[in-house]
C-alpha cells in the first residue's frame, strides 16, 4: 500500500516545491495565515467587551468560535486557486502530458494533485487558526469548548477537500484555467452559501446542530473526491480539445438513451423502460428504505412536536370532508391538475436538488412526505384514534403516489450514483446526457401517468371513501 | 514492437483515426508523414496507452495497449510536441522527478541522467533554471526525460516543429544518436525533409488513415515507378528528333536536357548514350534523377483525392438514378 503511495507522494513533493517558490501564492498564505488572525483577535476582544456591556454574554461566546472558522477559511479558499492551477492549468500548458506518459496509475496522479492543493492551505489554515489561539490565550479570553474546536477543524478540512474535489471536477470539463474560473462559481457560491449556514448554526444552533453541518460537509467532500476520481482519467483529461457547446450530439445521445431504439410506445416500455427499471433495482430498493426510514423518523418526532387533538376538530372532520366532496365534484379536472402540478413540481424539485447534491437533497420530498405520514400515524395513535379509518385519506391514492414517488426518487438516486461511479469510454457529459434521459424515461413512462391517475382518485374517490368511514 | 491492427479512435462522431495498420519492428525508424489534424498524435497517444482505440487493437514492445497500459508505459519513452517543462525547476531536478516517477532506483536514474544530458550536449545547462531554456534545449531535456528509462519505444511528435533551423538540426542529430540496434522508433512529422533523413519506413497519414506504408524507397518506387534519369548536352536540342530503342521513353525535354524513363537500366543506357553521340549531341552529363519523399507524399495525396471525388460521383450519379426510378 505504501509503495503504491510513493508516486502519489513524489507528485506532491514537486507540486508544494513549485509552490514555495512562487510569491504569488507564499505571499497571500503568509498574510492570512500571520496577519489576519491578529485582526481576529483584536475583533473578537473589541467585541466581547461590547456586548458584556449589555450582558450579551452568549453573543460573545459564540462569536470566538465563529472567527476561529473564518481565520481558518481565507487559508483554505487558496485551495481552488491552487486546484484549478494545477489541474486544469497544467493541462493548458501541455505539461500534464509527460506525466500522463509515465506509468502512474490515474489515482496516484489524482491523489498527488489533491494532496498538493489541500495540504499547503489546510497547513496554513491550522497556523492561522493556532496563532489566533495564541492570541485569545494571551487576552485571557476564554476558549471555546473543546468540542466546538474539534467542529471547526473537521469542517475546515473537509471544506477545503470539497472545494479542491470540486475543482477537479470543474478542470475535467474545461481546457484553460479561464474557463475553469468562470465555471468556478459553481463551488464559491454553494461554499458562501455553506459557510453562511453554518455561521448561522453557530449563533442560533446548538453544538449537537453544527456536527450535522459536520457530516453533511465530509459525505459532500467524500462524494465529491469520488467523482473527481471517476473523472480523472487521461482518455478525458486528453480527449476534450475545444470547450464546444454540441447542441445535436447532446440530443442525439439523449434520444438514443431515451428510445433505447425503440418505435412504438409498446416497444419501447419493452426494450428501454423495462431495462432501465431492472438497472435500478438497488436504487429502488435503497428509496424504499428511504422512505420506511422516513415513516419511522416522522412517527418517533410526535414525541418533540405532540400536537392534541380536540373533540371539536374532530367533530368538525365530517362537515369537512363534506365540503371537500362539494368543492370537488365527481370527473371535473380542475382540482386533478391542481393536484398533479403539486405533484410532478415537487419530484421536479427533487432533481434539481439531487442534481446539485449527488442525489442526496434529492430524496427529500420522499423523506418529508413519508415522514409526514409516520408523524400522523403517531398523532393518530397517541390521541387513541383509529389509524385505519383515517388511513382512508391516503391509501386511495397513496397506493399509487407512493410507488410514484419511490420510483422518482429512485431515478435521482441511480443519477447521482451513474455521476460517482467512473464510466469507462464516457465523458462526463455523455454519462450526465444518459442519467437525465433515464430520469425522464422512468417520469414519462411511469411517474407521470401513475401520478395522473392518482391525482384523479384523490380528488374524485378518496374523500368520497373518506366521507363512508365518519 | 509496434504492431497495430486495424486502429480506430473516434470522438463521438469524428473519426480521428481510421483503420491504422502498422508493422515496425525492432531497430526501425518508422516516420509517421502527414499534415497537421491527420491523426498523427492521436495514433501516438493509442500506443502510449493514454487514449483507448475506439476499434481494433496495437500491440507495443509485446504488450497489449488497452489490456497491459501500465506496461506499455513504462516501456514507452514518448516526447511531445508541447516539452511543457515546469518553469521553476532546473534540469537535474526535473529529470530526477521523472527517475523517481518510473520507479527508478536513485542511482540508476542519476547515472542515467549524466550520460544522456552529455550524449545530447546539455550537460553544461543542468542547473538552469528550465524557464531560462531555449527551444532547443527544452526540446532536448524532454528527449533526455523520455529515454530515462532506456525505453525499448520511443514515440516522438512532431520534435522540432516550430523551431529555428539550427535548434531542429541539434535535435535531428540528438535523435539519430538514440538510433540503436534494438530501439523502435516512431517519429510524427510533417517536415518531408526530416522525414528523408531519419526514416527506414515511412507511412503517410491523412485525414487518419494510412495511404501509403513501406520501406523509404520501396514506397517511392510504388508510388512514382522507377527512377528517370537526365542527360545535360552542350548544344541547344532544336530539330532533335532522335528515335529511341526498345524500353527507353523519353519524359521531358528542355532546351539542353532531355529526361528518360528507362526500363532495364543495365542494358539499355549504354546503347542510349551511344544513340545520343551518334546524333552527335555533345553530352556533358548523364545521371539518375532521384525521386524525392514529397514527389511521393503528393503523389499518394492525390491519387486518393482523385478515388474520393470518383467515389463522390459514383454516389451522386447512383442517387440521381434512385431518384430518377
Amino acid at each position: 500500500m505504501l509503495e503504491s503511495l510513493r508516486p502519489a507522494l513524489v507528485i506532491t513533493r514537486r507540486e508544494v516545491r513549485d509552490q514555495l517558490r512562487d510569491w504569488r501564492i507564499i505571499f497571500p498564505i503568509v498574510i492570512l495565515t500571520l496577519v489576519f488572525p491578529f485582526l481576529a483577535n483584536f475583533a473578537a476582544a473589541q467585541m466581547l467587551n461590547f456586548v458584556t456591556k449589555y450582558g450579551a454574554d452568549i453573543i460573545g461566546e459564540r462569536l470566538v468560535p465563529f472567527l476561529m472558522m473564518i481565520v481558518g477559511f481565507f487559508p483554505i479558499s487558496v485551495s481552488l486557486v491552487m486546484a484549478l492551477e494545477t489541474f486544469v492549468g497544467e493541462r493548458e500548458r501541455g505539461s500534464i502530458e509527460p506525466l500522463l506518459n509515465t506509468p502512474l496509475k490515474d489515482w496516484q496522479l489524482y491523489l498527488g494533485k489533491l494532496l498538493a492543493a489541500t495540504v499547503p492551505p489546510l497547513v496554513a489554515s491550522y497556523l492561522g487558526m493556532g496563532v489566533y489561539t495564541g492570541g485569545l490565550l494571551l487576552q485571557g479570553i476564554p476558549l471555546p469548548e473543546i468540542n466546538i474546536l474539534l467542529q471547526v477543524l473537521v469542517l475546515t478540512s473537509a471544506q477545503a477537500v470539497m472545494m479542491v474535489s470540486g475543482a477537479v471536477v470543474v478542470s475535467s470539463q474545461t481546457t484553460s484555467v479561464r474557463a475553469a474560473n468562470l465555471l468556478s462559481s459553481f463551488i464559491v457560491i454553494p461554499t458562501a452559501f455553506l459557510i453562511q449556514g453554518e455561521s448561522v448554526m453557530m449563533f442560533w444552533g446548538t453544538n449537537d446542530t453544527l456536527w450535522y453541518a459536520v457530516i453533511g460537509v465530509v459525505v459532500l467532500a467524500v462524494l465529491l473526491v469520488r467523482v473527481g476520481l471517476a473523472n480523472f482519467r487521461r482518455e478525458e483529461l486528453l480527449g476534450r480539445d475545444i470547450d464546444v457547446l454540441n447542441v445535436k450530439w447532446g440530443w442525439r445521445v439523449f434520444k438514443a438513451q431515451f428510445t433505447g431504439g425503440a418505435r412504438t410506445p409498446w416497444a419501447w416500455y419493452a426494450k428501454s423502460v423495462g431495462p432501465t427499471l431492472r438497472k435500478m433495482r438497488k436504487a429502488i430498493l435503497l428509496a424504499a428504505v428511504i422512505g420506511l426510514v422516513g415513516v419511522v423518523v416522522g412517527y418517533f418526532q410526535i414525541e418533540r412536536f405532540n400536537l392534541p387533538i380536540t373533540e371539536t376538530s374532530l367533530k368538525e372532520m365530517d362537515s369537512r370532508i363534506s365540503q371537500l366532496v362539494q368543492m370537488w365534484p365527481l370527473f371535473s379536472f380542475g382540482p386533478v391538475l391542481y393536484i398533479f402540478w403539486h405533484n410532478v413540481r415537487t419530484l421536479l424539485l427533487g432533481m434539481v436538488l439531487g442534481l446539485v447534491s449527488f442525489s442526496i437533497l434529492g430524496m427529500i420530498p420522499l423523506f418529508g412526505t413519508t415522514g409526514v405520514i409516520g408523524y400522523l400515524m403517531a398523532l393518530l395513535s397517541t390521541n387513541g384514534l383509529p389509524v385505519w379509518n383515517y388511513a382512508m385519506f391516503i391509501l386511495p391514492h397513496g397506493v399509487l403516489e407512493i410507488p410514484a414517488l419511490v420510483l422518482a426518487s429512485a431515478a435521482v438516486l441511480q443519477s447521482g450514483a451513474i455521476l460517482a461511479t467512473p464510466s469507462p469510454g464516457k465523458s462526463i457529459g455523455q454519462t450526465w446526457l444518459e442519467s437525465l434521459a433515464d430520469w425522464c424515461k422512468v417520469m414519462v413512462g411511469l411517474v407521470v401517468p401513475a401520478l395522473l391517475v392518482a391525482a384523479m382518485i384523490e380528488a374524485w374517490f378518496t374523500p368520497r371513501i373518506a366521507a363512508l368511514f365518519f | 514492437m509496434i504492431y497495430t491492427e486495424n486502429l480506430t479512435k473516434k470522438f463521438n462522431e469524428f473519426v480521428a483515426v481510421n483503420n491504422v495498420n502498422l508493422d515496425v519492428p525492432a531497430g526501425q525508424v518508422l516516420v509517421l508523414l502527414g499534415p497537421n489534424g491527420a491523426g498523427k498524435t492521436t495514433t501516438v497517444r493509442m500506443l502510449d496507452s493514454i487514449l483507448v482505440p475506439t476499434e481494433g487493437r496495437a500491440v507495443v514492445a509485446g504488450y497489449d495497449v488497452v489490456k497491459d497500459a501500465e506496461a506499455v508505459r513504462s516501456r514507452v519513452g514518448v516526447l511531445t510536441e508541447h516539452h511543457g517543462l515546469y518553469g521553476r525547476m532546473n534540469g537535474d531536478e526535473y529529470l530526477e522527478f521523472f527517475g523517481e516517477l518510473y520507479g527508478l532506483p536513485r542511482p540508476v536514474y542519476l547515472e542515467r541522467i549524466d550520460q544522456l544530458l552529455k550524449q545530447v550536449g546539455m550537460d553544461f545547462a543542468r542547473s538552469q533554471r528550465l524557464g531560462e531554456y531555449s527551444k532547443g534545449m527544452r526540446q532536448k531535456l524532454s528527449l533526455v526525460r523520455s529515454m530515462l528509462h532506456d525505453p525499448p519505444v520511443l514515440l516522438l511528435d512532431e520534435p522540432t516543429s516550430a523551431m529555428d533551423p539550427e535548434s531542429a538540426r541539434m535535435v535531428r542529430d540528438a535523435i539519430k544518436d538514440l538510433r540503436s540496434g534494438d530501439r523502435t522508433i516512431l517519429l510524427c512529422t510533417h517536415n518531408l525533409q526530416e522525414a528523408e533523413e531519419l526514416a527506414d519506413q515511412v507511412a503517410i497519414i491523412w485525414h487518419g488513415q494510412i495511404i501509403a506504408n513501406g520501406p523509404l524507397q520501396e514506397m517511392k518506387a510504388g508510388l512514382l515507378g522507377p527512377v528517370e534519369y537526365e542527360a545535360r548536352v552542350v548544344h541547344h536540342l532544336d530539330g532533335w528528333e532522335g528515335r529511341l530503342s526498345k524500353g527507353v521513353f523519353l519524359t521531358g525535354r528542355g532546351e539542353d536536357w532531355l529526361r528518360f524513363k528507362i526500363e532495364e537500366p543495365r542494358e539499355t543506357t549504354p546503347r542510349l548514350l551511344r544513340k545520343l553521340l551518334r546524333d552527335r549531341l555533345d553530352v556533358i552529363s548523364f545521371r539518375e534523377v532521384p525521386h524525392t519523399l514529397e514527389q511521393a507524399y503528393l503523389k499518394a495525396v492525390s491519387q486518393v483525392q482523385k478515388e474520393q471525388e470518383s467515389d463522390q460521383e459514383r454516389k451522386e450519379d447512383q442517387e440521381l438514378e434512385v431518384d430518377h426510378a
